[in-house]
C-alpha cells in the first residue's frame, strides 16, 4: 500500500493516527530537531526580547571584536553585535522558509489536482510546463525571476516559490492518479457528487501525507536557496540582517574575523539540518515510495 | 501500454526533450519582455534621446508583434546567435565560451568527487547496515545535505586556506585552486549519492535472487559486489541525473565565492549589469545541458535494465 491509510472515525478522515506518533517517538533525535525549530520560531517572533543590542546599531569603537562576554558572537566591521543580527535574521529566514513553501505548495497543489483529476489536454499542458520548469535548476530559475523583478525579500519568496512549485505539482499529480481509482472515490462519483466536492472532500485529505512531507523538506530547500541568493546579493539587501547577506558581508573579513563567518554559518547549517532531520522522519513515517516517482 | 517498443520510446523521449527546450526558450524570451521598461532604453542608458531609443527599437525589431519576435529569436538561437551583450557589445556566445572551460573543470571535478565518495560511502553503509559505521556515514550524509555549499566553502577557506595555509584563498589557475570550490560543490552531491546508493543497495539485497545466490553457496563478497551492486546502481544513475541540476545551480554561488571565472559567476555579473541577452544565454545553456544529460540518462536506463517497461 503506497498511501498511508486514513482511519475513518466519527465519519471524518483522520490524518494522523497513533501509529504515526509511535514511529515518530522512536527516534530521539526528532525531538532535538523539533525543539530547535520551535526555538527558532520563538526567537523570530520575540527577536527584540532576545537580542542584547539593536541589530543595526553601529559602534565604531567596537569594530571586529572577537567573541567576548558582552558580544558572544563578536562584532562586525561596523561594530554591530553579530549575535543580535543573527537573532533578527531568523525573522527573515522563517519568513522565507514558511511563505515560500506555502506558496509553492498551494500553486503545486492546484496544478497537480487539476492535472491528475481531469487528465486529458489540461494534464498534458500542465505537465509539459512542469517539465520545462524542472529542467532549469531551482536557483537559476529563481535568479531569472529576480532579474525581472529586482532583488528584495518579497521577490525572493515569490521567486523561490515559482522555482520549486513544480516538485509539488509532480508529487500531487502522481498521488491523485492513484487515489482517484479508490473505490470510495468511484462510489462518490457514481452517486453523482460534483468534481469539486470529490476533489476537496475525498481526494485532498488523502494526498496530504506526501504533500506535507515534501513541504517540510522544501522549507529547508527554500531557506537554503534564500540564503544562497542573499549571499550573492540577489536577496535581502544590506543592512538587513539576513543570514546569507551577513555571510556575504563577512566574506571580506575572512582573514581577520573568523567569528563573523563561523556563527552565522553554523546557525544556518543547524537550522537546515534540523528541518531535514524532521523531514526525513516524516517521510519514513508516511511511507516513502510515492515521493520520488 | 500494449505493444510498447524501445524505438517508439526513444523517439518520444527525444521529442519530449525538444518540447522542453522550446519551452525554455519561450520562457527566457518572455524574460526580457516582462522586464519593466524598454529594453532599448535600458541598453542605451539614461542619457539616450527619444529618437535614438526609437531607432534602436526599430533595429532590434521590438516594434514587431511578439510571435514574430519569438520566431526570429528561435531562428537566430538555432544558428547559435543569442545576440550581443549589452555590457561589452561582444556576442553572447563569445562571452559564454570564454567562461565555459573553468565551469566544465569545476563541474567534472565536483561530480567526480561526488561519485567516488558517495558511492563508496553508500556501499560501506549498506554493507555495515545497522552498525555504528552505517550510522556514522549517514550522519555525515545528513550534514552534507544540510550545510549550504557556500557555508562549507567559507569554512574550507577559513580552515584550509587561512588557518593552515594549505590552499590558495581564491582565484583560478592551478590544481590547488580547484580543490576548495570542487569539494564545496561536490560534497552535497556526494551526500545525496551516498543515501541513494545505500537505500538502493539494501533494497536489492533483500530480493529473492540474492537469497538464491547465497543459497547456492556463492561467496558473500561476490554476491555483494557482482549481483547486488550492479543492479542497485541502475536507479541511482537516474536520480543522480535529476540531482545534477542542484550541482549546476551550485556553481552560481560557489564561483562567486571563490572568484572562479566560470559561467555561474557570469550569470550573477550579467544580472548586476542588467545585461539581459547574457542572462538569457546562460540560462538557456545550463537548461539545455541539463535536459540533454537527463535524456541520455533516461535512454541508457532502458539499455542497462531490460526489464524496464516504457510508457
Amino acid at each position: 500500500m503506497i498511501i498511508s491509510i486514513n482511519i475513518i472515525e466519527n465519519g471524518s478522515l483522520k490524518f494522523v493516527d497513533k501509529r504515526h506518533w509511535n514511529k515518530f517517538k522512536k527516534r530521539k533525535i526528532n525531538f532535538v530537531a523539533l525543539a530547535i525549530i520551535v526555538l527558532l520560531v520563538i526567537i523570530a517572533i520575540f527577536a527584540p526580547n532576545f537580542s542584547p543590542y539593536e541589530p543595526l546599531a553601529q559602534d565604531y569603537e567596537k569594530i571586529l571584536l572577537p567573541p567576548s562576554r558582552s558580544h558572544i558572537f563578536g562584532t562586525d566591521n561596523l561594530g554591530r553585535d553579530i549575535f543580535s543580527r543573527v537573532i533578527y535574521g531568523s525573522r527573515i529566514t522563517v519568513q522565507i522558509g514558511l511563505f515560500a513553501s506555502i506558496l509553492a505548495c498551494s500553486l503545486g497543489l492546484i496544478q497537480g489536482l487539476i492535472a491528475g483529476y481531469f487528465g486529458g489536454i489540461l494534464d498534458t499542458l500542465i505537465m509539459r510546463f512542469t517539465d520545462i520548469l524542472l529542467s532549469i535548476p531551482t536557483i537559476l530559475l529563481a535568479i531569472a525571476i529576480i532579474a525581472i523583478l529586482g532583488p528584495s525579500v518579497n521577490t525572493l519568496i515569490f521567486a523561490i516559490a515559482i522555482a520549486s512549485m513544480s516538485q509539488f505539482t509532480r508529487v500531487v499529480r502522481g498521488t491523485v492518479l492513484y487515489v482517484k481509482e479508490y473505490t470510495f472515490v468511484l462510489a462518490s462519483r457514481a452517486i453523482g457528487q460534483g468534481d469539486l466536492n470529490i476533489l476537496f472532500k475525498h481526494i485532498l485529505p488523502n494526498i496530504l501525507g506526501p504533500v506535507i512531507v515534501l513541504a517540510t523538506i522544501r522549507v529547508a530547500g527554500a531557506i537554503l536557496v534564500g540564503a544562497a541568493l542573499s549571499f550573492v546579493g540577489l536577496g535581502a539587501q544590506p543592512p538587513t540582517p539576513e543570514w546569507g547577506a551577513l555571510l556575504n558581508e563577512a566574506r571580506i573579513y575572512l582573514r581577520t574575523a573568523w567569528w563573523f563567518t563561523l556563527f552565522p554559518g553554523m546557525t544556518l547549517a543547524v537550522t537546515i539540518l534540523s528541518i531535514n532531520i524532521l523531514g526525513d522522519s516524516l517521510r519514513d513515517i508516511f511511507d516513502p515510495k510515492t515521493y520520488y516517482s | 501500454m500494449e505493444g510498447f517498443n524501445i524505438t517508439t520510446y526513444i523517439i518520444r523521449r527525444i521529442l519530449l526533450a525538444i518540447v522542453v527546450i522550446f519551452g525554455v526558450t519561450l520562457l527566457i524570451f518572455l524574460l526580457v519582455h516582462l522586464i519593466p521598461g524598454d529594453p532599448a532604453a535600458q541598453m542605451l542608458g539614461p542619457m539616450a534621446t527619444t529618437e535614438s531609443v526609437a531607432r534602436l527599437r526599430e533595429s532590434m525589431g521590438l516594434n514587431d508583434p511578439l510571435p514574430t519576435q519569438y520566431i526570429r529569436f528561435i531562428k537566430k538561437a538555432l544558428v547559435g546567435d543569442m545576440g550581443r551583450s549589452f555590457r561589452s557589445n561582444r556576442t553572447v556566445v563569445y562571452e559564454i565560451s570564454k567562461r565555459l572551460w573553468p565551469t566544465i573543470q569545476l563541474a567534472i571535478t565536483g561530480v567526480g568527487i561526488a561519485f567516488i565518495l558517495g558511492i563508496t560511502a553508500g556501499i560501506i553503509a549498506a554493507a555495515k547496515k545497522d552498525t555504528w559505521i552505517d550510522s556514522l556515514v549517514m550522519i555525515f550524509a545528513m550534514l552534507g545535505i544540510s550545510v549550504p555549499n557556500f557555508v562549507l566553502g567559507m569554512f574550507i577557506l577559513l580552515l584550509f586556506s587561512i588557518r593552515l595555509g594549505w590552499l590558495p584563498v581564491m582565484g583560478y589557475g592551478t590544481l590547488r585552486h580547484l580543490i576548495g570550490p570542487a569539494v564545496s560543490l561536490g560534497l552535497l552531491y556526494s551526500a545525496i549519492m551516498a543515501r541513494l546508493v545505500r537505500s538502493s543497495m539494501i533494497e536489492v539485497l533483500g530480493m529473492d535472487y540474492i537469497r538464491t545466490a547465497r543459497a547456492k553457496g556463492v561467496p558473500n563478497r561476490v554476491v555483494f559486489y557482482k549481483h547486488a551492486l550492479k543492479n542497485s546502481l541502475i536507479p541511482v544513475i537516474t536520480v543522480a541525473g535529476m540531482y545534477l541540476g542542484v550541482l549546476f545551480g551550485g556553481t552560481v554561488v560557489i564561483e562567486s565565492l571563490f572568484s572562479w571565472p566560470g559561467i555561474g559567476r557570469l550569470a550573477i555579473e550579467a544580472i548586476y549589469a542588467r545585461d539581459y541577452p547574457l542572462v538569457q544565454g546562460v540560462v538557456l545553456l545550463i537548461a539545455t545541458v541539463f535536459v540533454f544529460i537527463n535524456l541520455i540518462v533516461d535512454l541508457s536506463y532502458g539499455l542497462l535494465d531490460p526489464r524496464i517497461r516504457y510508457e
